[in-house]
C-alpha cells in the first residue's frame, strides 16, 4: 500500500515537472541585447521572423535590437571590439563562424564554450561535420551558425547564354573562350564591383580553390601548402587576364550596382556569393542561372553567420534561449527563407524555398567543404585584411611576382 | 592686459577646461603613443614593447606611402581652390548685386550638409560608366552640354584618384572661405578704398595693395581649419570612395580605421594616429608663433 | 537700363557657380522622391516620374516588413544631444575666452595652445582610452555621455572662436568697469556677455552643424538604438550588402533639414559674427 502510494507520488511529481518545465522557461525576465549588421533588405527580415519567435516564447523579456550598418561589418566590429575593450561586453553579437570568431575572440579568452548546449539541443547529429569543424577548437563548439552562404557561385544571365548558345564553362580554358565570343558580340563578359576592396578577393578565393582543389586550398591556410606554389602563381595569372574582360567602371560601382550589369542584359557573368540570389529575389530578377566557378565542381566555399556568448555577458539566462532559438529548426527555416541563405542543420524541410536555394542545400550535403577567407572562416582577421589589400591592389597594379611574395610574406606572418 | 584684483577666479573658470582636455586628450594621446611601441596586434592587449618597430613597417608599407603623397594632394587641391574659389565669389558678391541673400545663402548651404551625404551624391555624380553603360553622371552632362574633353575617369582612374574627392571637399567648403572673405571685405573701411581711387588708382591696383594685404589674416586663419580639415579627413572617403584603386584614393585616416578593427593591428593604428598628429603640429605650431609674436 | 559688361560677367560667373553649387542638391531631392525600381546610375538626372514622398516617409517611419527602423526616432535623440551640447559648449568656450584675453596670467597663452592643439587630433585613435573613461565614469552608452563628449571635444573650436572675438573688445570697457567696483563674474555678466552675440552666434551655429552631422562619436559612445543619433540610424537604413537607394537619399535629405534650416534663417548673424572677428586668423 505504501509502496504504491510513493510510486503514485513519484509519478505525479515527474509529470508535473514536466508541465512546470515551460512556466519555469517563460519566467526569464529582463533584458537581451543581440548586435548585428543587418540592418535592412532579406537578412533584417530574417531577423525579425527570429526576434517574433523569441518573444513569443519570452515575453517578458525585453529585446534590444542592436545593429550597425556600413563597411560589411566594419562598423559593427568597431563598436564591439571598443565595448569588449572597454568592459562592457554585448550580450551576443554577430561574427563569421571560423577563425574570424576563433583568432580573434576564443584564443584570446573573451567567450564562452557552448558544447553542453550543442549537446542538449542535439546539434552534433543534425549540422554536417564540415560546419561543426569550422566553429570548433580545441574540442569544444564557441558559436551557434544561423546559416551557410555560399561563396563560390558563377551566375550568368540567362537569356544572354541562351541567345549565343553557350552554355555554362567548367575549366578555366572554356571560360576565356566564352569570354572571348561575349566581347566579340559587344557584351561585357564578367563584370565585378571591386569599391569596397573586398571583391576581388572574393572572386580570387574562387580561382585559387579552382586551381588547387579543396584539400590544398585549405591546406594554404594552415602552413601545409605554400603561397610560393606554382598553382599560386597560375591563380594570379589566370585573374589578370580574367580582369582584362572586366568592365571599365569596377572601382566605381558595389557588387550589386556591377550586378545591374545582368539586370540590364549588358554583361553576362559575374562571381559572387550566394546573397546575390537574396539580391535578384529583392529587385524581381528571373533570368539567371548559376553553376560552379571553373575548377569548383563539387567544392562547397562555405561562410557562416554564427552568433556567440562573451565572457561576463549581463543576461547569460536570456542570450543561451536566443542561441536556442538560432539553432532551431523554426528559427533557422524562417531566417533563410527570408535571407536567401540555406540553414546550418540538414534537417530542415525547405522544399518551398526557391530554386537556387535549393539546389545549394542539395550540394552543402554532397559536396567537399572549404572556408572561405574572404568572409571570416578561413583566416584570422588580421591575415584576411592583408589578403583583401594585397588582391584589390593587385587588380590595378597586375605585378604577379610582387603580389605572390607579398602573398608569402603575409601567410608567414600569421603562420607561427 | 592684466587686471589686478581677482586672481583666482579666473583660473578657477578655466580649470575644468584644462583637466577636461588634459585628459580627454593629452591622456588619450599619451595613452595611444603608447600603444604605438607595442606589439598590440589582436583583440587581446598585448603591451609588449617593439620600439619603433611599427613606425618602420609603417614607412616601407606601400599603402601607407600612397596615403601621405594622397594627403599631400588633397590637401594642396583642397586649400587652394577652397580660397581661391572662396575669394572669387566674395568679390563678386561684394559687387552690390542683385539677390546677394540668396547667392551667399547657396554658397553657404553645402556646409550644412554631412560628409556622408555629399559623399554618396558625389560617388554618383564622378561614377564615368563604361563602355556599356555609356556615359552618365558629371561625365553625361558634359557629354550633353559638348563639353567632350572633360569626361575622365574620376576616382576610377588610378592617376585621378583622390583629386575628384578633393573637388567634392572644396564644394562643401568654398562656401565657409567665401563667408569669411565676404566678412573681411566689409571690414575694410571704405575711406582706405576712396582715398586710393581718388589717389588715381585703378580697381586691380586697389585690390592687390590694399585688399589683399588686408585679407592675409582671414587667409591664414582658413589655412589653419581647412587643412586640419583636410588631414583628418575620412567621412567623406568612406562614403565616396573608400580606398580606390590601387589605394588612390586611401587616406591615412581611413587605413587608421581599417588597420584597427578590421584587421586587429591595433599597435599599427596607433602609430598611424601619431604621425597624423605630428603633421598636424607641422601645420599649426607655425601658426601659433606667428600668431603669439604679432599680439606680444 | 544698361548693364555693364563687367557686371554681366559678374552675373555669368556666379550663374555658372550656380550651376555648380546645385547640381549635388538636384541629384538628392530628385532620387528621393523616386521608387526603388526608378533608382538606377544611368538615370540619375531624370526627372522622377511622380512627385512622390514615400521615400522620405519609408525612411522617416521605417519599415519593419522589410526590416529597417526609421530615423523618427533617433531625430529627437540627436535634438536632446545638440542642444545642451551646443550651449554648454559655447558658455565654455565664451568662458575661456574671456579668461585667455582680459584675465591673462603667465601661462595663459600656453594654455590656450595646449587647448588648441587639441582640436586637431584623429578622433579615430582615441575611442578606446574614451570608451573605457566613459564606462569608469557610468555614462557609456548614454546621451548624457554623448553630450558630455561633444562639449569636451568642442571646447578647443569653441574657445578659438570667442578668443579671436574677445580680441577685438577693447580692454578699456572692462578696465571703467573693475573701477565701478566689478568683479570677474559681474564684468562677464554685465559687460562681456552682452556684447557676445556674434561670438555666440558663429560658435553655436558652428557647434551645431558639427555635433549634428557627427558620426563616429554616436556610432561608438551610444549605439544601442534606443539611444542613437541620427546620422547613426541613417548609416542603418543602408543594408550590410544592399541598399535601398531611393530611402537612404531621402533619409540623407531629412537629416540634413535642421542644419540647412539653421544657415538658411541664422546665415546672416553667422557672417556679422565673423565680420566681428570669430574664426578669422
Amino acid at each position: 500500500m505504501l509502496r504504491k502510494l510513493l510510486t503514485a507520488l513519484v509519478l505525479v511529481s515527474m509529470v508535473s515537472v514536466f508541465f512546470a518545465l515551460p512556466v519555469l522557461a517563460e519566467a526569464l525576465s529582463g533584458k537581451v541585447e543581440v548586435n548585428s549588421w543587418w540592418t535592412a533588405g532579406g537578412e533584417a527580415e530574417g531577423l525579425n521572423a527570429m526576434i517574433k519567435i523569441y518573444e513569443s516564447k519570452y515575453p517578458d523579456i525585453e529585446f534590444i535590437n542592436a545593429t550597425v550598418a556600413g563597411g560589411a561589418g566594419t562598423n559593427a566590429k568597431a563598436v564591439f571590439k571598443t565595448r569588449m575593450l572597454g568592459g562592457d561586453p554585448p550580450d551576443t553579437f554577430q561574427v563569421h563562424a571560423g577563425h574570424e570568431l576563433i583568432d580573434t575572440w576564443v584564443v584570446p579568452g573573451y567567450m564562452q564554450p557552448l558544447t553542453d548546449l550543442y549537446k542538449s539541443e542535439g546539434w552534433i547529429e543534425s549540422m554536417p561535420q564540415g560546419v561543426l569543424d569550422i566553429v570548433s577548437y580545441q574540442g569544444d563548439y564557441w558559436s551557434v551558425p544561423v546559416n551557410i552562404h555560399r561563396s563560390n557561385v558563377l551566375w550568368f544571365n540567362k537569356s544572354i547564354f541562351d541567345t549565343y548558345k553557350i552554355t555554362p564553362p567548367s575549366t578555366f580554358g572554356q571560360f576565356f573562350d566564352v569570354c572571348d565570343e561575349l566581347k566579340a558580340k559587344g557584351v561585357v563578359p564578367f563584370v565585378m564591383g571591386t569599391k569596397d576592396g573586398w571583391e576581388a578577393g572574393h572572386v580570387f578565393e574562387s580561382i585559387l580553390l579552382g586551381k588547387l582543389g579543396a584539400n590544398d586550398y585549405n591546406g594554404l591556410w594552415t602552413g601545409e601548402v605554400k603561397w610560393s606554389d606554382s598553382r599560386v602563381t597560375d591563380a594570379l595569372e589566370t585573374f589578370v587576364k580574367m580582369v582584362s574582360y572586366l568592365n571599365t567602371d569596377h572601382s566605381a560601382l558595389t557588387w550589386d550596382e556591377a550586378g545591374q550589369y545582368l539586370l540590364k542584359e549588358k554583361g553576362a557573368m559575374m562571381i559572387m556569393g550566394d546573397w546575390t540570389n537574396g539580391w535578384f529575389m529583392s529587385v524581381g530578377f528571373e533570368d539567371y542561372g548559376w553553376a560552379p566557378p571553373p575548377g569548383n565542381q563539387g567544392i562547397f566555399l562555405a561562410l557562416s553567420d554564427s552568433f556567440a556568448l562573451p565572457k561576463g555577458c549581463k543576461n547569460q539566462e536570456n542570450v543561451l534561449a536566443w542561441l536556442k532559438v538560432l539553432g532551431s529548426k523554426e528559427g533557422q527555416y524562417s531566417f533563410n527563407k527570408a535571407k536567401g541563405s540555406i540553414p546550418a542543420r540538414t534537417d530542415i524541410d525547405i522544399s518551398d524555398y526557391n530554386d537556387y536555394l535549393k539546389s545549394a542545400a542539395r550540394d552543402w550535403q554532397k559536396d567537399a567543404i572549404s572556408p572561405s577567407v574572404m568572409h571570416g572562416a578561413a583566416a584570422s582577421e588580421g591575415w584576411t585584411t592583408e589578403f583583401k589589400d594585397i588582391i584589390s591592389l593587385f587588380v590595378s597594379k597586375p605585378d604577379v611576382a610582387y603580389a605572390q611574395k607579398a602573398l608569402v610574406t603575409a601567410a608567414e606572418g600569421y603562420l607561427k | 592686459m592684466q587686471i589686478k584684483g581677482d586672481k583666482w577666479t579666473p583660473i578657477l573658470f578655466i580649470t575644468p577646461s584644462i583637466v577636461a582636455v588634459g585628459i580627454f586628450i593629452y591622456g588619450f594621446i599619451g595613452w595611444t603613443s603608447f600603444i604605438s611601441f607595442t606589439k598590440w596586434n589582436n583583440v587581446l592587449p598585448d603591451y609588449t614593447l617593439a620600439g619603433f618597430e611599427n613606425y618602420r613597417k609603417l614607412f616601407a608599407n606601400m599603402r601607407f606611402q600612397i596615403d601621405l603623397q594622397n594627403t599631400l594632394v588633397f590637401t594642396v587641391i583642397f586649400v587652394i581652390f577652397s580660397l581661391l574659389i572662396g575669394l572669387l565669389l566674395a568679390v563678386l558678391i561684394d559687387q552690390r548685386i542683385k539677390g546677394e541673400g540668396i547667392f551667399r545663402n547657396l554658397f553657404l548651404l553645402p556646409m550644412a550638409v554631412s560628409f556622408i551625404v555629399s559623399g554618396v551624391i558625389w560617388r554618383w555624380l564622378f561614377n564615368p560608366g563604361s563602355i556599356q553603360l555609356g556615359n552618365i553622371g558629371i561625365n553625361q552632362l558634359f557629354e550633353k552640354i559638348g563639353l567632350n574633353f572633360l569626361i575622365c575617369g574620376w576616382y576610377t582612374d588610378p592617376d585621378i584618384g583622390i583629386k575628384a574627392v578633393a573637388i567634392a571637399a572644396v564644394w562643401q567648403f568654398s562656401g565657409y572661405t567665401m563667408a569669411l572673405y565676404l566678412a573681411g571685405l566689409r571690414g575694410i573701411p571704405l575711406e582706405l578704398r576712396e582715398a586710393a581711387a581718388i589717389d588715381g588708382a585703378n580697381q586691380w591696383k586697389i585690390f592687390y595693395y590694399i585688399t589683399l594685404p588686408f585679407l592675409k589674416p582671414i587667409t591664414f586663419g582658413a589655412i589653419i581649419i581647412l587643412g586640419h580639415i583636410s588631414l583628418k579627413i575620412f567621412d567623406l572617403v568612406v562614403a565616396m570612395t573608400g580606398s580606390g584603386p590601387a589605394f588612390s584614393s586611401d587616406v591615412p585616416a581611413f587605413f587608421m580605421y581599417d588597420t584597427t578593427f578590421r584587421g586587429n593591428h591595433f599597435a599599427q593604428g596607433a602609430s598611424i594616429a601619431i604621425i597624423l598628429l605630428l603633421l598636424v603640429s607641422l601645420l599649426i605650431i607655425p601658426y601659433l608663433i606667428t600668431t603669439f609674436r604679432k599680439e606680444a | 537700363m544698361k548693364i555693364s559688361v563687367t557686371r554681366l560677367l559678374i552675373y555669368i560667373i556666379l550663374a555658372i557657380f550656380t550651376i555648380f553649387y546645385i547640381i549635388p542638391m538636384y541629384i538628392m531631392v530628385v532620387t528621393g522622391m523616386k521608387s526603388f525600381a526608378e533608382v538606377s546610375l544611368d538615370t540619375m538626372w531624370n526627372l522622377p516620374i511622380s512627385f512622390n514622398f514615400n521615400s522620405f516617409n519609408l525612411a522617416w517611419v521605417g519599415n519593419t516588413k522589410q526590416g529597417f527602423r526609421g530615423i523618427s526616432g533617433s531625430f529627437f535623440n540627436s535634438v536632446f544631444l545638440v542642444i545642451p551640447a551646443t550651449i554648454i559648449s559655447a558658455l565654455f568656450g565664451s568662458l575661456n575666452g574671456y579668461v585667455l584675453t582680459k584675465w591673462r596670467f603667465r601661462g595663459s597663452d600656453l594654455i590656450f595652445t595646449m587647448i588648441l592643439f587639441g582640436m586637431f587630433i584623429p578622433y579615430q585613435s582615441i575611442i578606446i582610452p574614451l570608451v573605457l573613461t566613459l564606462q569608469k565614469l557610468q555614462v557609456y552608452g548614454t546621451i548624457p555621455g554623448l553630450i558630455l563628449v561633444h562639449v569636451i571635444y568642442g571646447i578647443p573650436i569653441s574657445t578659438l572662436i570667442f578668443r579671436n572675438y574677445y580680441i577685438t573688445v577693447p580692454t578699456e570697457m572692462v578696465e571703467a568697469s573693475k573701477i565701478d567696483g566689478a568683479n570677474f563674474l559681474g564684468i562677464y555678466r554685465w559687460v562681456i556677455f552682452p556684447l557676445s552675440t556674434p561670438g555666440f552666434a558663429v560658435a553655436m551655429i558652428w557647434q551645431f552643424t558639427s555635433i549634428w552631422n557627427d558620426f563616429l562619436f554616436g556610432l561608438i559612445v551610444t549605439p544601442n538604438p534606443a539611444s542613437q543619433p541620427i546620422t547613426v540610424a541613417l548609416n542603418n537604413l543602408a543594408g550590410s550588402y544592399v541598399v535601398q537607394w531611393n530611402v537612404q537619399i531621402a533619409g540623407a535629405l531629412l537629416t540634413a533639414l535642421p542644419p540647412i534650416l539653421v544657415y538658411l534663417f541664422l546665415g546672416k548673424f553667422f557672417l556679422r559674427g565673423l565680420l566681428q572677428g570669430s574664426l578669422k586668423g
